[in-house]
């Protein structure tokens, strides 16, 4: 399905929101394997979408992902920065020429698999970008897809990122990259239904 | 200048530290730092890593960082840039050494290479 500007934008818009309303269900799952900031980090990049969509409205689709990747770059500060960061420049470039919804979410993944250089069943947030993308294929989206893709990484060792450090005794938790992505996803149902 | 060291890490002061500790050996070259946050705090910065090779005058550059982040950042900029970098997965301390080292005497890319490779870590 294609996906028109104004949707895009209260998607992103609802998803900053959760991002800044669970900054501490986020700190929360990063302490237990990780440094604790993934929270804090989101909701710095959080304030930095609204406020670049607030000096100046994004006028496409692809001006809308570009804004919100530079907002993330500049501001996450953590290894989530680049990664948000180039899943929504690659969706941005797409967006020139493509609206839509499910290839531009896989081409998000792609490049989140580029920079973290990563795939499935690492525990990242991979394990939500990937099957969300592939649900998307499939038709539309439901919220019990999301749930299912971020719970799976709860019994997931890490292999990737911080939490591989910890290699067995990062099993039994979520994985926090994959919640603020479930956030994502959540609120693209919200915006588009489910 | 042939070559130009860009140092990136999590942290100011490693960044700092291992510009002084490669200085000694290669007081001639251009060797520019990104360190930290935007706000100097642990992380990496992106802006910090175009001003390091902004500031460096080597024509191409030999780049080293430490963790996970840095190395997205600097992959980031190397996508972004025209400027030929080399980018080593190697030990920060040890490979940024080895390759100042090096290209002060005007060493080829080759033999700095060879020299580095025992050294990857990552
Ligand atoms: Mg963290």
């Amino acid at each position: 399905m294609k996906i028109e500007l104004n949707d895009a934008e209260k998607w992103i818009n609802l998803f900053v929101d959760k991002l800044e309303k669970n900054k501490a269900e986020l700190n929360e799952l990063d302490t237990a394997i990780g440094d604790g900031d993934h929270g804090t980090n989101m909701d710095r990049g959080a304030k930095a979408v609204k406020d670049a969509f607030a000096k100046k409205t994004p006028v496409d689709l692809s001006e809308l992902f570009k804004t919100t990747a530079f907002a993330m770059i500049q501001k996450v500060g953590g290894a989530s920065g680049p990664l948000y960061g180039t899943a929504f420049l690659d969706m941005s470039k797409a967006a020139k020429d493509n609206d839509d919804l499910s290839a531009l979410v896989q081409i998000g993944a792609d490049g989140i698999k580029r920079r973290g250089q990563s795939d499935v069943k690492m525990k990242t947030m991979i394990d939500v970008w990937q099957p969300i993308a592939d649900d998307l294929k499939q038709g539309p989206l439901t919220d019990q897809q999301v749930t299912d893709a971020l719970e799976s990484t709860k019994d997931m060792v890490a292999t990737k990122g911080r939490a591989s450090y910890l290699e067995e005794k990062s099993a039994g938790h979520l994985d926090p990259g994959s919640q603020s992505s479930a956030y994502l996803f959540e609120s693209l149902i919200e915006v588009i239904g489910g | 200048m042939k070559y130009g060291i860009v140092i990136v890490s999590h942290s100011v002061k490693i960044a700092d530290g291992v510009k002084d500790l490669i200085s000694e050996a290669a007081p001639s070259l251009s060797i520019t730092v990104a360190g930290g946050t935007d706000e100097n705090a642990i992380g990496s910065s992106l802006e910090k890593i175009q001003k390091a090779f902004d500031e460096n005058i080597g024509d191409e550059i030999l780049a080293f960082y430490d963790l996970g982040s840095s190395k997205m950042n600097l992959e980031m900029f190397m996508e972004m840039t025209d400027k030929v970098v080399h980018k080593y997965d190697v030990a920060l301390v040890e490979g940024a050494y080895t390759a100042a080292t090096l290209a002060e005497i005007d060493s080829p890319l080759e033999t700095i290479e060879n020299s580095l490779k025992p050294l990857i870590i990552k």
